[in-house]
C-alpha cells in the first residue's frame, strides 16, 4: 500500500485526510513493467478495472505508464479486460 | 539497429519442442536481416484471461531482439501468417533487461512461499489474502 505521510501545512485536525504519496516516486520504487501482472493487478478493480489514480494516489506520470502497461497486458492475455 | 521486447503466443495443441523450432526459424529470419536474439526465454503453457481465436491456454515465449526495423517487420509479416501463432507484441524499449524478466521471478518467489498460502487455506489473491476463520 502508499506510504502515508501526516500533512504538515495544516494544524492537526480529528478528520484529517493523510496525504498518500505515489507508489512509483522516490527511491526503490518498483518500476512498471506490462510483464508484472502481480505488480500491476494492485491497481485494477475486482471487475479487471484501471483503478483512478485519486484513489491509488499514483502521479499522473505514472499513471500513464501504468494505464499503458496494464493495456499491453491485457493484449498478451496475461491480464483480462472484464471478469464475468 | 533498435532494441525490442517481443512476445507471442503459439497454440495450445503445439508442443513445447515445435515452438522451440519456431524461434529457431524466427531467429532465421532476423539474422538474415541483420538482427540478432539477444534473449530467448519460454514461460511455458499458461492459461489466458480471455479465449483469443477459441483457445484457454497458450505457450508464451519472449525474445529479446536487437535488429533494424524492415527485419522486425519482416518477422511480424511471417508470423500474422504463420497459424500456429495466436497473437505477437512487439516494444520497442530504450534498453533490454538482463537476466529472468519479472514473469520467471514470480514463479521463484511462489515456490518460496509455498506453505505460506496453505495457512490461508486456498490459493491467495493478488489483492489480499481470503477472510477465512
Amino acid at each position: 500500500m502508499a506510504i502515508r505521510d501526516l500533512t504538515t501545512t495544516q494544524a492537526r485536525r480529528p478528520f484529517q485526510r493523510r496525504r498518500k504519496t505515489c507508489p512509483f516516486s522516490g527511491p526503490n520504487a518498483p518500476k512498471i513493467d506490462y510483464k508484472d501482472v502481480r505488480l500491476l493487478s494492485r491497481y485494477v478493480s475486482e471487475r479487471g478495472k484501471i483503478v483512478p489514480s485519486r484513489i491509488t494516489a499514483v502521479s499522473a506520470k505514472k499513471q500513464r505508464e501504468l494505464a499503458r502497461a496494464i493495456k499491453r497486458a491485457r493484449f498478451i492475455g496475461i491480464m483480462p479486460y472484464a471478469v464475468q | 539497429m533498435a532494441l525490442y521486447e517481443h512476445i507471442f503466443l503459439a497454440r495450445q495443441d503445439v508442443s513445447a519442442q515445435q515452438v522451440e523450432d519456431l524461434v529457431n526459424n524466427l531467429t532465421q529470419v532476423l539474422a538474415s536481416g541483420g538482427g540478432k536474439v539477444t534473449k530467448n526465454e519460454y514461460w511455458g503453457l499458461k492459461s489466458l484471461s480471455y479465449r483469443i481465436k477459441k483457445n484457454r491456454k497458450a505457450h508464451y515465449t519472449l525474445l529479446n531482439i536487437d535488429a533494424p526495423s524492415s527485419a522486425v517487420a519482416e518477422m511480424e509479416r511471417q508470423m500474422s501468417i504463420n497459424e500456429d501463432i495466436l497473437r505477437y507484441m512487439t516494444v520497442r524499449v530504450d534498453e533490454l533487461e538482463e537476466g529472468p524478466s519479472a514473469m520467471m521471478q514470480k514463479r521463484d518467489e511462489r515456490s518460496d512461499r509455498g506453505d505460506r498460502n496453505d495457512r490461508f487455506g486456498g490459493p491467495s489473491g493478488d489483492r489480499r489474502p481470503p477472510r477465512r476463520a
